[in-house]
């Protein structure tokens, strides 16, 4: 088996992203999170640090959360991907998200995304967290702005209305 | 300055088998990646100096937990997310899933994996001093086959280890002979989650009369003590497991434990901590260690 050396153009990749097939040409080793939001002009997904350490760029791939900056595109071939922007209904907000504004838990918004995300990931998987789990759920998204007691509340909050509902 | 996608290749061959020959026609020349949470910081500080990787993110081959009588056998991409939720793994290695809990935060959990954390050989690296007390094996895999090689000794120097360049690390296998043993692992960091460790240690005990109907003392039977962030390799602290053994845990004892650990490592002053804060905090962790297993000779 032989494999050319060097430069590598870009390929096709498809993927499905808030429920959407999308077809993107991108080089292989392209950084899921510049794909979302150059190719797919999905903003929402914020740089914060760009090596994984922040969670501002967190998104779910195949279910899981994980931290777009660290995503090389191929490895999102195939997967179906969850935005901030898969979130919100047509014209309603998720109750998240709702939940965020009502608690104070978003103030200059490069977090927001990524928290509720984190979020939204760890009700998926478990419908009535501790304070201590939702605390271990957004440990790896920093807030720099409003500090976690209001976050923290506001996924309390959204889990108890799911479950009211 | 960040890396040019351009100026980087990656293929997903999506068999193990491929991925050995590759590594074998050129050898030294593909660097292997899984979740990325390494190398794709790496990457993105464009200070990567592979121009070819494979990826095996997500290989079958790769993902399993193998459970026989005797053994567990690890692939080596199972995610740390797959580590803490494995209930055979919670149980008898609890040292590996408090680990896996430990490192990064869940998105790097979901995708960080046991492999890549050998393989990138950080001093720090939350899973090794694990590996190393509960004596790993690591099953390695090339075209040339497969060969079994002990944990302790993997790793030579800073990021230095045995693996051939034609080889890829396939799984980590754990003898199941734990039970009856203390588990004590803590992680001294800044924060509990995504910070890297000041120190970090993983040690077993058991103490004589542990079985049967004789009455428990507090003589050690047996120990192995690891640590981690404290030299450049994670270290098994041969010296304190040797002074320590066959004896009753007094002051005195946990005095000459603190020391021997004290000798054997080699801590430095970097941005996470100082030498002098690790050695005395290492010294800290051996006494804890001793003074709980004393305290679970009661409790049997």
């Amino acid at each position: 088996m032989t494999v050319p050396s060097g430069r590598q153009g870009k390929c096709e990749f498809t993927f499905t992203v808030n429920g959407r097939r999308e077809t993107v040409r991108a080089y292989p080793m392209e950084r899921l999170l510049d794909v979302l939001r150059h190719e797919l002009n999905l903003n929402g997904t914020k740089e914060g640090c760009g090596e994984g350490e922040c969670g501002s760029c967190s998104v779910l791939m195949n279910g899981e959360l994980a931290n777009s900056c660290l995503i090389p595109a191929l490895q999102a071939s195939g997967a179906e991907i969850t935005t901030i922007e898969g979130l919100a209904g047509e014209s309603q907000l998720s109750v998240l998200q709702s939940a965020f504004l009502e608690c104070g838990g978003a103030q200059c918004g490069i977090c927001t995304p990524g928290m509720i995300l984190s979020a939204r990931h760890l009700l998926n998987k478990n419908a009535n967290p501790t304070t201590d789990e939702i605390r271990e759920a957004l440990s790896g998204n920093l807030c720099r702005c409003t500090g976690y007691a209001q976050i923290v509340e506001a996924v309390a909050q959204a889990a108890r209305h799911r479950s009211a509902e | 300055m960040r890396s040019d996608p351009a100026d980087h290749e990656l293929i997903a061959p999506g068999k193990l088998q491929t991925v050995v020959q590759l590594l074998a026609e050129e050898p030294g020349k593909w660097l292997p990646i899984a979740g990325g949470t390494d190398i794709m910081v790496q990457y993105a500080a464009g200070k990567l100096p592979a121009r070819k990787l494979v990826s095996i993110w997500n290989l079958p081959e790769l993902r399993t937990i193998e459970i026989s009588p005797d053994e567990i056998t690890i692939g080596a991409g199972c995610t740390y997310t797959q580590l803490r939720e494995h209930d055979l793994i919670a149980s008898e290695f609890p040292m590996l899933a408090s680990a896996a809990r430990w490192t990064g935060g869940i998105a790097n959990q979901n995708r960080g994996t046991l492999g890549g954390n050998i393989v990138n050989a950080s001093p720090a690296a939350d899973s090794l001093p694990a590996l190393l007390a509960y004596e790993a094996e690591l099953i390695l895999v090339s075209t040339r086959g497969e060969r079994r090689v002990p944990y302790l000794g993997f790793h030579t120097d800073y990021k230095k280890m045995n693996l051939a360049p034609d080889e890829l690390i396939r799984a980590a296998a754990l003898q199941r002979k734990f039970s009856g043993y203390l588990h004590y692992a803590r992680k001294v960091g800044a924060r509990s989650a995504q910070a890297i460790s000041k120190v970090s240690i993983a040690a077993l005990g058991r103490l004589r009369g542990y079985q049967g109907l004789d009455a428990v003392g507090d003589m050690i039977d047996e120990v192995r003590v690891a640590v981690g962030s404290v030299a450049p390799i994670p270290l098994r602290l041969a010296e304190v497991e040797r002074i320590v053994t066959g004896k009753s845990i007094d002051p005195e004892l946990v005095e000459s434990a603190r020391n021997a650990a004290a000798a054997a490592i080699q801590p430095i002053d970097d941005i996470r901590s100082t030498a002098r804060y690790r050695a005395a905090v290492t010294g800290n962790l051996v006494a804890e260690f001793l003074q709980q297993l004393r305290d679970y000779g009661k409790t049997i």
